[in-house]
C-alpha cells in the first residue's frame, strides 16, 4: 500500500548479451528511449547484466538512486529471472518488484532488420515499465519435499539412477514395463571400446537392484497416472498380471521344462526373434527379478478373447503341468489380475530409453526380403554366448557343402540406417559408428570373414574411441566411405552368384563398386519410443520436434525438464552411449538429492485468490481446477483457494463469471497496463 | 607417359555459379549435400560417368562451372530419378542435371556430334514446329547430324518395326500450331525481359 | 466413370500396341476415355533438358485443355507423359515464378491452367477407382501358368507417384495376380531400361535393357509386363541388337493392358500381340469352355 503512495522510481537495464542482442538491437537507443518514460529514474545499457558486475550495478543503483522497481531487458526469464530477482532482493527490495523483458529469443534472435528489432525492443520495454508500476511485494512459500523417488525405466540409466539414490539412503521405486530390468544393454554382447562383456558389468548391478533394501522393484509394470507437483507427486502404477506370485516364485524355473509345449515355438523378443520361447518363460538367464512370466496370448490355459474388464479369459483346459512342477511353492496363479498401486514421491527420474529404427523402412537394403540381411541388434544376440545359437554365427539362409548351416565368409556392415536421412530420422544416432566397429571386430573374431564397413562419416569422439578405430584398421577391416545405394541379389559376374550384392560409391576412390557378401548387417539408428508422446504427457515434459524428451537447457540443465522435480537420463533425451547414459543417470540422481536434502521447494507466489465480497458462489471454477485447489465454504457460500495446491495456471481466473478471482503477478491492472504499453509505443 | 596437371586454382572457379544453380526451382536443397554418394550408388549409369553424380554435386556447389558443363555425366543421366528418390537430403539431383544440361546447351559446350544434346535439340524443334513427335523422323534427324554411317546400322530396326506395323513416315502434328507457338514465344519474351 | 485421355506421341507411334490394347480393356470395364482436344507433346525428358520454362508451358497447355473440357481426371498411360504432367503440376504449385510465366504465356491464347486436374496412371485407376474385384469379374481366360515379371520402370513411381511404393511398387503385381498370372519376384522392377540412351549411347543404354531381359529369364519369367512405351520399345525392338552384342535373351515384353485383354478374352485385334518382335508362347491353360467341362 505504501508503495502506491511513494514516488515511482524505476531502474531500467538493457543487456547487450555480448553480440547476441547488441548486433540486432541498438541497446543505447533503447535505454535513451526508456529514460524519458514517466516513473523511470534511470536507464542503462550494459554488456552482460547477468555477470557479477551487472548484478552489483542493480544493487548499487537501488541504494544510491532510491529505486523501487527494476526492469531488465535481456534474455528469457527461464534463464535469468531468478538471477535478477536475487539481485533486486540483495539491493534491499522485494524481488517481485522486478520484471524481465525478453529481447533476445523474442527479438534479436528472430529478426533480421536492426531498426525494426530496436523499435520492437523499445515497445516491449515500455510495456514492462508500465506493468512493473503495478507490481506488489509478494512472499515466496516453502513446501516440504517427499523424500521418496520414482525411477521410470529399468535400463542401465534407471538402474544407475536408482542405485545412486538407494546407496545415499533414499527410498526408490523402480518401475519397468518388461518382465526384467536390463534394457537394451542386457542384449548386447560386448561394449565398445573396451570390449568388456556387457552381461559381466551389468548383471551384478541388476541383482544389486533386485536385493537393495531401499529399492522397491516393480517389473512388468506401467506408470498410468501422475498427479501433483515437485516434492509431492502421487503416482499410479499398474502391475500387469504375470500369473506368477512374485513373492512365492523362487526362480527355480522347473515350470518351463514341464510346460505342455515340449518345444519352444513362440517368438523370443529378447533374442530379437532369432530364438523361440515357451508360454512360460524367463526372458534371459540373468533376468532380474528371477521370476518367470506366463504369456496369456499363447498359454493353453487361456482362451481367445477378453473378459469385459480387458483381462484374458481362463479356460482351464490345459493339464497345467507347470503348476504340478511348481509344487507346494504354489507360485502360479491363473486368476491374477492387473493391480493398481498408488505411491507418493517427491521426485521422478524418467529413463524410458529408445527403440531401434525399423530397418524395413529402408526397402533398398532388403531387410525382410533377403534373409541374410540382419539388424545390428540381431547380430548382438547372434554373437552372444547365451544367444539363440550359443554364439555361433550362422546364416538364416544357405548351407555349407556338407549340409551344415552356413557361416559367412564376407560381411558388409552398413552404417547410418535410418539416421542422417530427411526421409526417416535426420539426426546422427551417435553410437552406430562405434557399435558397427565393435560388431565388425566380434564377427571377425567369430568367423574370420572379410569385413566391410560402409560409412558416411566416421564419428569416434570419445575416450579410447579413435584408438578403437585404429585397432579395426589394423585388423584389416575394410572401411569404404559411401552410403550404400542398394542391397540386391542379382548377379553380374560369376563371383556374385548366390550372394547379396552391395552397390556403393567408394567416394574416396571416386568409383562405383559392387561388392558381393554373404551377410549384410544394418546399423540401425536410435529413435524415440513409440509411446514417447504418451509418456511426455504423463510426466508433463516437452519433446523436441524430433520426439526426444527436451531437457531444460542443453548445456546447463541437461537432466532437468521444464517440470520441477521431473528429471531425465539416458536415451529418452537423445541418442547416447553407455558412459554418457550412466553419467546422466548419476547427474539426475544428484539433482533429485539436491531437492530431497534441502527438504523444501520454494513456490512461485503466482497463486490465485478469491475476492470474497465479489464471489457469487456459482462454483464454476471448482471443476476446472486441474490441481483440485479450489474448495467451497458451504456456510458462507463462497469458494476459496488452497494456496499450497494452487500452481498458478490461471484457468479459474479466466473462467470466473464475476471476475472475483485474481492471480498474483497477473492482476488485471498489470496485464492491461502491459498491453497498453505495447500498443501506445509508436 | 602423359602427365596431366589436375590442381584447381581459385581462378578456375566461376564465382556464384553454385548459388545461381541453387536458386533454380528444384535445385535448392543442394546446399544440404553431405557427399554420401547414395546418388552414385543407385545411379545405373554412374559406371560410365567421368564424374560421379556426387562429384558433380560438389563441383556445382564449389563453382566449378566449366568442369560440370563439359562433363559427360550430365548427358548420361537417363532421368530415372533413382538418386532423387533415395537421396537422404532430398536433393532433386535429376532436376539439377536438367538445369546443367540446359546451361550446357545454351553455352554450346557439349562435345560435337554428341547425339544426346542433338536429340534433345531436335526433339524440342519438332515439338515447336509440329506440336507432336514422330519417332522415325526424330531418330533419323539425330543420326544425320551425328553419325550418318551408324544410321545404316539402324536399318534392321526399321525393318523389324515395319514387320510389326510400328513404322510410320507420317509427321504427326497438332491443329492449332500457332497457339503453341504463341505460348512458347511468350515464355521466351518473358525470359528475355527478366534477363534484361 | 469418365476420364480425359492424354495418349502422348509414342502411343500413336511405336507404342501403338499400348493404345490399341488399353482402350478396349477400359471400355470393357465400363470406363469412358475422352481424348484431349488437340493435345501436344508433353515434352518428355528431352524438352526439360533444353528449356524448363517452355517445357512447363507446353505441358501446361494440355492441363489447361483438360480443365476446359471439364474432366478433372487426366489419364496418362505413358510413363514420361505421366511424369512430365505431374512435374508440371508440382512446379506450378510450388514455384510462383514458374506459375506466373506459364499463366502469362497461356493467357496469350486465352487458356488458363489452375492446376486443379489430377494426372493419373491407368494402374492407379484400375486399382483405386475400378478395383481388382471388378477386374476379376471380367476375367474369362485366367492367365494360369503364365509367369510374368512385372516391370514398372522409373518414371511412374519416381518421384511423383503417390499411388504406389517408390522402391517396391506392387500395383501391377496385384493386377497380374487378379488376372490369374504367376508374378515373378525380381529386384529389378523399378530399374532403368536405359531410356533414350539406347539410341544415343547404345553401349550404356542397351546394357541396362540387357540386364533386365537376362534377369527376367533367369528368374523363370515367360514374359515381361510393362507400363511404358519406351521401356517396351527398348526391351522389344532392340532385342536383336542386344542379343548380338551380349547373348540371346529371348523373352517377350508386352503391355499389362495386352495381358488384361488376353485374360478378358478380347479378340486378337484388341490384344495385338503381333506388334511384339518376340512372340509370346500360347497360354497353357485351355479355353474357358473346356475348363468348365472338366
Amino acid at each position: 500500500m505504501s508503495a502506491k503512495k511513494e514516488e515511482l522510481r524505476i531502474g531500467f537495464y538493457v543487456c547487450h548479451c555480448g553480440h547476441n542482442i547488441a548486433s540486432m538491437v541498438d541497446c543505447v537507443a533503447v535505454a535513451r528511449s526508456v529514460e524519458k518514460l514517466p516513473g523511470v529514474a534511470l536507464a542503462r545499457d550494459y554488456k552482460y547484466m547477468c555477470s557479477d558486475p551487472g548484478q552489483v550495478l542493480i544493487q548499487q543503483d537501488i541504494r544510491e538512486h532510491k529505486l523501487n522497481r527494476i526492469v531488465v531487458a535481456s534474455c528469457s526469464p527461464l534463464l535469468h529471472e531468478h538471477t535478477f530477482r536475487g539481485a533486486t532482493e540483495a539491493g534491499g527490495l522485494n524481488p517481485f518488484y522486478f520484471h524481465m523483458v525478453n529481447i533476445r529469443e523474442h527479438d534479436s534472435w528472430v529478426h533480421t532488420d536492426r531498426q525494426e528489432a530496436t523499435e520492437k525492443a523499445k515497445a516491449l520495454a515500455e510495456a514492462a515499465i508500465r506493468r512493473v508500476a503495478h507490481h506488489k511485494a509478494l512472499e515466496i512459500k516453502k513446501v516440504p519435499i517427499h523424500p521418496d523417488v520414482l525411477v521410470v525405466g529399468g535400463g542401465i540409466a534407471g538402474i544407475h539412477a536408482a542405485m545412486t539414490l538407494a546407496n545415499a539412503g533414499k527410498k526408490v521405486y523402480l518401475v519397468e514395463r518388461e518382465p526384467s530390468i536390463g534394457g537394451h544393454m542386457a542384449k548386447f554382447d560386448k561394449t565398445f571400446p573396451t570390449l568388456d562383456c556387457a552381461a559381466c558389468i551389468l548383471t551384478p548391478k541388476m541383482s544389486e537392484v533386485g536385493s537393495h533394501p531401499n529399492i522397491t522393484l516393480w517389473t512388468y509394470s506401467d506408470v498410468t497416472k501422475v498427479d501433483g507437483y515437485v516434492g509431492n507427486y502421487t503416482v499410479q502404477v499398474k502391475r500387469k498380471a504375470r500369473y506368477i506370485i512374485e513373492d512365492l516364485c523362487t526362480g527355480c524355473q522347473d515350470c518351463i521344462p514341464n510346460c505342455v509345449f515340449k518345444e519352444p515355438k513362440f517368438t523370443d523378443d529378447f533374442n530379437e526373434g532369432l530364438g523361440k520361447r515357451k508360454p512360460v518363460y524367463i526372458p534371459f538367464p540373468q533376468a532380474t527379478p528371477q521370476v518367470v512370466v506366463i504369456d496369456p496370448e499363447v498359454c493353453l490355459n487361456f482362451k481367445r478373447g477378453k473378459n469385459p474388464d480387458g483381462s484374458p479369459i481362463v479356460s482351464d483346459k490345459c493339464k497345467k503341468t507347470c503348476v504340478e512342477a511348481c509344487g507346494e511353492k504354489n507360485a502360479i496363479d491363473f486368476t491374477q489380475k492387473d493391480e493398481l498401486k498408488e505411491i507418493k514421491v517427491g521426485n521422478i527420474i524418467v529413463c524410458t530409453g529408445f527403440k531401434t529404427f525399423d530397418a524395413g523402412r529402408v526397402p533398398a537394403y532388403g531387410y525382410g526380403t533377403y534373409k541374410n540381411v540382419y539388424t545390428s541388434l540381431e547380430i548382438e544376440r547372434l554373437v552372444n554366448a547365451s544367444g539363440p545359437t550359443g554364439g555361433e554365427v550362422i546364416l538364416r539362409e544357405g548351407k555349407n557343402p556338407d549340409g551344415s548351416p552356413k557361416t559367412p565368409k564376407s560381411i558388409g556392415i552398413i552404417h547410418c540406417v535410418g539416421s542422417r536421412d530427411k526421409k526417416t530420422n535426420i539426426w546422427c544416432s551417435r553410437v552406430c559408428c562405434m557399435y558397427s566397429m565393435k560388431l565388425a571386430h566380434l564377427l571377425k573374431e567369430h568367423t574370420d570373414a572379410e569385413l566391410y564397413n560402409f560409412y558416411i562419416d566416421m564419428r569416434t569422439p570419445g575416450k579410447g574411441y579413435e584408438e578403437f578405430y585404429n585397432k579395426l584398421l589394423e585388423e584389416g577391416t575394410h572401411f569404404i566411405r559411401g552410403r550404400v545405394g542398394e542391397v540386391t541379389d542379382w548377379a553380374m559376374t560369376p563371383e556374385e552368384e548366390g550372394k547379396l550384392v552391395i552397390r556403393v560409391e567408394d567416394t574416396l576412390a571416386g568409383v562405383v563398386r559392387r561388392i558381393p557378401v554373404d551377410m549384410v548387417v544394418l546399423a540401425t539408428g536410435l529413435e524415440p519410443q513409440a509411446d514417447a508422446g504418451d509418456v511426455r504427457r504423463l510426466f508433463n515434459m516437452s519433446c523436441g520436434g524430433d520426439g526426444w524428451f527436451l531437457e531444460r537447457h542443453p548445456k546447463l540443465a541437461p537432466v532437468n525438464t521444464f517440470t520441477d522435480g521431473v528429471f531425465l537420463a539416458g536415451c529418452c533425451q537423445g541418442p547416447k552411449d553407455i558412459p554418457d547414459t550412466v553419467a546422466q543417470a548419476g547427474a539426475a540422481a544428484a539433482e533429485a538429492m539436491v531437492l530431497i536434502d534441502r527438504g523444501y521447494v520454494e513456490q512461485e507466489p503466482n497463486t490465485a485468490f478469491i475476492l470474497d465480497q465479489e464471489c457469487s458462489g456459482c462454483k464454476s471454477c471448482i471443476p476446472l481446477c486441474p490441481y483440485t485447489a479450489i474448495l467451497f465454504d458451504e456456510e458462507r457460500k463462497k469458494a476459496y483457494i488452497n494456496e499450497a495446491l494452487c500452481k498458478g495456471c490461471g484457468t479459474c481466473v479466466g473462467a470466473c463469471p464475476s471476475s472475483s478471482i485474481v492471480q498474483n503477478l497477473f492482476e488485471d491492472s498489470e496485464i492491461f497496463s502491459e498491453i497498453e504499453g505495447v500498443l501506445s509505443y509508436d | 607417359m602423359d602427365i596431366k596437371r589436375t590442381i584447381k586454382y581459385e581462378a578456375d572457379r566461376v564465382s556464384g555459379f553454385g548459388r545461381e544453380v541453387m536458386a533454380v526451382p528444384g535445385c535448392e536443397a543442394l546446399e544440404h549435400c553431405i557427399q554420401c554418394g547414395t546418388c552414385s550408388g543407385v545411379c545405373p549409369l554412374s559406371i560410365y560417368m567421368d564424374y560421379t553424380p556426387r562429384q558433380v554435386m560438389e563441383l556445382v556447389r564449389s563453382d566449378f562451372k566449366n568442369e560440370v558443363l563439359q562433363s559427360h555425366t550430365i548427358w548420361l543421366c537417363a532421368s530415372c530419378y533413382a538418386c532423387t528418390t533415395e537421396c537422404p537430403r532430398q536433393i532433386r539431383i535429376t532436376d539439377i542435371m536438367y538445369e546443367l544440361k540446359q546451361r550446357a546447351i545454351k553455352e554450346k559446350v557439349y562435345p560435337k556430334r554428341f547425339p544426346i544434346p542433338v536429340l534433345a535439340e531436335e526433339f524440342t524443334k519438332m515439338v515447336h514446329d509440329y506440336g507432336r513427335i514422330s519417332e522415325t523422323w526424330l531418330v533419323s534427324k539425330m543420326y544425320l547430324r551425328t553419325n550418318p554411317v551408324a544410321a545404316l546400322g539402324m536399318a534392321g530396326l526399321g525393318m523389324n518395326l515395319m514387320k510389326t506395323g510400328r513404322f510410320s513416315l507420317k509427321q504427326d502434328k497438332i491443329e492449332r500450331r500457332s497457339e503453341l507457338a504463341r505460348i512458347m514465344e511468350s515464355v521466351d519474351q518473358q525470359n528475355q525481359k527478366a534477363q534484361a | 466413370m469418365k476420364y480425359a485421355y492424354f495418349p502422348g506421341c509414342s502411343l500413336k507411334g511405336t507404342g501403338k500396341a499400348y493404345e490399341e490394347s488399353l482402350l478396349p480393356v477400359m471400355k470393357h470395364l465400363g470406363v469412358e476415355m475422352q481424348e484431349l482436344d488437340d493435345w501436344n507433346c508433353c515434352g518428355a525428358t528431352a524438352y526439360m533438358a533444353v528449356d524448363e520454362g517452355k517445357a512447363c508451358a507446353a505441358a501446361a497447355r494440355n492441363l489447361a485443355i483438360a480443365e476446359k473440357s471439364g474432366l478433372q481426371q487426366v489419364l496418362a498411360p505413358c510413363s514420361a507423359c505421366y511424369l512430365v504432367l505431374n512435374k508440371t503440376q508440382h512446379y506450378l504449385h510450388e514455384y510462383p515464378g514458374m506459375r506466373q510465366t506459364v499463366a502469362r504465356a497461356l493467357e496469350t491464347v486465352g487458356l488458363r491452367c489452375e492446376g486443379t486436374s489430377a494426372v493419373r496412371h491407368p494402374l492407379d485407376i484400375l486399382l483405386n477407382d475400378i478395383g481388382l474385384e471388378a477386374v476379376k469379374q471380367k476375367v474369362t481366360r485366367p492367365l494360369k501358368g503364365l509367369k510374368v515379371a512385372p516391370y514398372y520402370g522409373c518414371q511412374i513411381v519416381r518421384p511423383y507417384a503417390t499411388f504406389d511404393d517408390q522402391t517396391n511398387p506392387t500395383t501391377m503385381d496385384r493386377l497380374l495376380e487378379a488376372l490369374g498370372a504367376t508374378v515373378v519376384k525380381w529386384p529389378l522392377k523399378t530399374k532403368c531400361c536405359g531410356g533414350s540412351l539406347t539410341g544415343t549411347l547404345p553401349e550404356a543404354g542397351l546394357r541396362l535393357s540387357y540386364i533386365l531381359l537376362k534377369e527376367a529369364i533367369k528368374r523363370g519369367a515367360d514374359v515381361i509386363a510393362t507400363v511404358c512405351p519406351l521401356c517396351q520399345f527398348n526391351l522389344d525392338a532392340y532385342h536383336p541388337k542386344i542379343s548380338a552384342r551380349w547373348e540371346p535373351v529371348p523373352i517377350p515384353t508386352v503391355y499389362f493392358s495386352q495381358l488384361m485383354g488376353l485374360a478378358f478374352g478380347l479378340p486378337d485385334n484388341q490384344v495385338v500381340l503381333h506388334r511384339g518382335m518376340i512372340p509370346m508362347k500360347p497360354l497353357a491353360a485351355p479355353a474357358p469352355a473346356a475348363a468348365a467341362a472338366r
